[in-house]
């Protein structure tokens, strides 16, 4: 379903790739985490696999669509078949509920009737049923996420991509959240969620994928978060394998993420 | 996306920039107004052209007794030669229309009479007007084919030819009416800069909305209509407002005052404005589109 086949991803300003080298396969109707500190190249992975960014390098395969060679004109096509939820929610604060979920569709072209339909019933599927005429300041921040999931998935695409949506969340809620893409995914729809949410990758057993600046450290059938003992050491160990000029760096950036890791 | 999301979300667009798409709208209208003012101005030098053009006449002077012609040698024309002139020009139709004959007497009258205000007509002398045969072509251009029959030809003093004089004039006044356009032209480019910028600013507002929209897989088309059918709506409504100004302003401007006050000239009138109004319209339509297109090209990327 997704493929990364040695990425690397440079931006303009910056000496160190915010993705190096990564191979990856992500299989229809997997749920993967996906985790690391900030700036280890989560969104990024996510920015490129919805086009919104190019790889530097390498090859990206979604949906069937090699990314490297999709015409611009055909990117809204791919997009069509991927949801997308963020941690701000990004809800137009104009519309109700209703509405912007509605909106996912009119922009594509659907049909009122088609939207009549739909909507209510992704409503349902993300409960929040009877709450469909509310503005979003009048909702919770779970239930804001909610209507941005219900608007991701209205849809019904095969992929959904979730970037820390639970950042903004009580562990409650997210909890609450991380489980209706559970079912979500149950359904039959591939997720791929990046995290850095300890509680929610230990408690949902799911295939974990980390990153450290930049690279894939670690790939678990049912992995957890890990910790600085178990995670950290095995990214250095490997990272001075295959980049000897990198030693020198290592001490520094181990030492900035040991005390927030442990924390 | 359908027509009726697309127009809803332009309706909500000008509703909720509207200072920006008023102030399109009036640079718009400014513009265009000038712009307008400028082919108008061309129009009215073409007018005048094809007026005094029509009237225009080939002189050729006869001599008086005492003429300061020096192809006279001071000696009048005798009657002989006058007739032979007479019976020349009259072979040469076309491309001689109409040739009429002005005796020392009746052009002193008329001089007298057409300066009757300025103390020039006081001084003149009777005796500083000349016999002259007053001869207009049906093409103004061929009065050299006049000009080498007679000049130098016995009895004749001098041609003058009133073309010469009015192309002096009107060549002023095309560089006039151009300098007009050409002044309208900075205004243009004044009103594709505000365009451009009400879209950077418009496209910035809404990029919550553009930016769902790209995300859920709306085509680039559906994302960019609303802020091209906002800038020309915006644009449309100026250039009519500029239209409107002009129809008034020649209406009653020029075909209400100035036509009635002087009468001796040709002047244009509201179809002119009508004649220009594809013009103006027609480029607004090009200038906001391609303006708004390059724009969002810039600011809008997939």
């Amino acid at each position: 379903m997704i493929l990364f086949d040695k990425v690397t991803k440079t931006y303009a300003k910056s000496t160190r790739p915010a993705l190096d080298e990564v191979s990856m396969e992500v299989e229809r109707g997997e749920f993967v985490f996906v985790v690391g500190q900030s700036g280890s190249g989560k969104s990024t992975l996510l920015r490129l696999a919805i086009r919104e960014q190019r790889a530097t390098k390498g090859t990206v395969l979604v949906a069937g669509r090699d990314l490297r060679t999709l015409p611009d004109r055909r990117v809204p096509l791919l997009r069509r078949e991927i949801g997308t939820v963020f941690q701000d929610f990004r809800l137009l604060p104009g519309k109700t509920v209703f509405d912007n979920v509605a909106f996912a569709l009119q922009v594509i072209g659907k049909s009122r009737a088609v939207i009549r339909q739909t909507v209510p019933e992704t409503l349902r599927i993300v409960g929040l049923d009877g709450k469909a005429k509310r503005y979003p300041h009048e909702l919770s921040g779970g239930e804001q996420q909610r209507v941005a999931i219900a608007r991701a998935i209205v849809n019904k695409p095969t992929i959904l991509l979730a970037d820390e949506p639970t950042g903004n969340l009580d562990p409650g809620t997210s909890e609450g959240i991380v489980s209706l893409l559970d079912r979500i995914n149950r359904s039959g729809t591939t997720v791929l969620m990046a995290t850095h949410d300890k509680g929610i990758v230990d408690d949902f057993d799911k295939r974990v994928v980390e990153l450290v600046e930049g690279r894939i450290v670690r790939d678990e059938a049912h992995g957890v978060y890990g910790t600085s003992t178990s995670s950290l050491p095995t990214s250095s160990a490997e990272i001075a394998d295959d980049a000897p000029t990198r030693k020198l760096r290592l001490p520094f950036s181990r030492g900035a993420q040991g005390p927030e890791a442990s924390a | 996306m359908r027509p009726s999301v697309i127009l809803r979300e332009t309706a909500s667009g000008l509703r909720r920039n509207l200072s920006m798409a008023v102030s399109v709208i009036l640079v718009t209208m400014i513009s265009m107004y000038l712009l307008g003012l400028g082919l108008l101005a061309n129009r009215q030098v073409d007018t005048m052209k094809d007026y005094w053009y029509d009237r225009v006449q080939v002189s050729v002077f006869l001599c008086v007794e005492g003429s300061q012609y020096p192809a006279c040698a001071g000696k009048a024309t005798t009657p002989e030669q006058r007739e032979q002139i007479r019976t020349q020009l009259e072979q040469m139709r076309p491309p001689v229309k109409d040739i009429y004959y002005e005796s020392q007497a009746e052009a002193f009258k008329r001089f007298k009479e057409q300066f009757k205000n300025s103390p020039l007509g006081e001084q003149a002398t009777e005796r500083a007007f000349a016999d002259s045969f007053r001869v207009s072509l049906t093409d103004p251009a061929k009065y050299d084919v006049i000009v080498s029959s007679f000049q130098g030809a016995p009895g004749v003093g001098r041609v003058q030819d009133q073309k010469q004089l009015l192309d002096r004039f009107f060549a002023f006044m095309n560089v006039v009416s151009w300098g007009a356009i050409a002044l309208s032209g900075i205004m243009v480019l004044a009103a594709i800069l505000l365009m451009s910028t009400t879209i950077r600013q418009t496209a910035f507002s809404r990029r919550r909305e553009t930016g769902i929209m790209r995300l859920v897989g709306a085509s680039n088309t559906t994302i960019q209509l609303p802020f091209i059918l906002e800038t020309l709506i915006a644009a449309l409504l100026g250039s009519g407002m500029a239209l409107g100004l002009l129809y008034a302003t020649v209406h009653y401007g020029v075909s209400g005052y100035l036509s009635k006050t002087l009468l001796d000239t040709a002047f244009i009138g509201t179809p002119d404005v009508i004649a220009i109004g594809p013009i103006i319209l027609g480029g607004v339509v090009l200038l906001a589109i391609s303006t708004s297109w390059v724009t969002l090209r810039r600011y809008l990327r997939v």
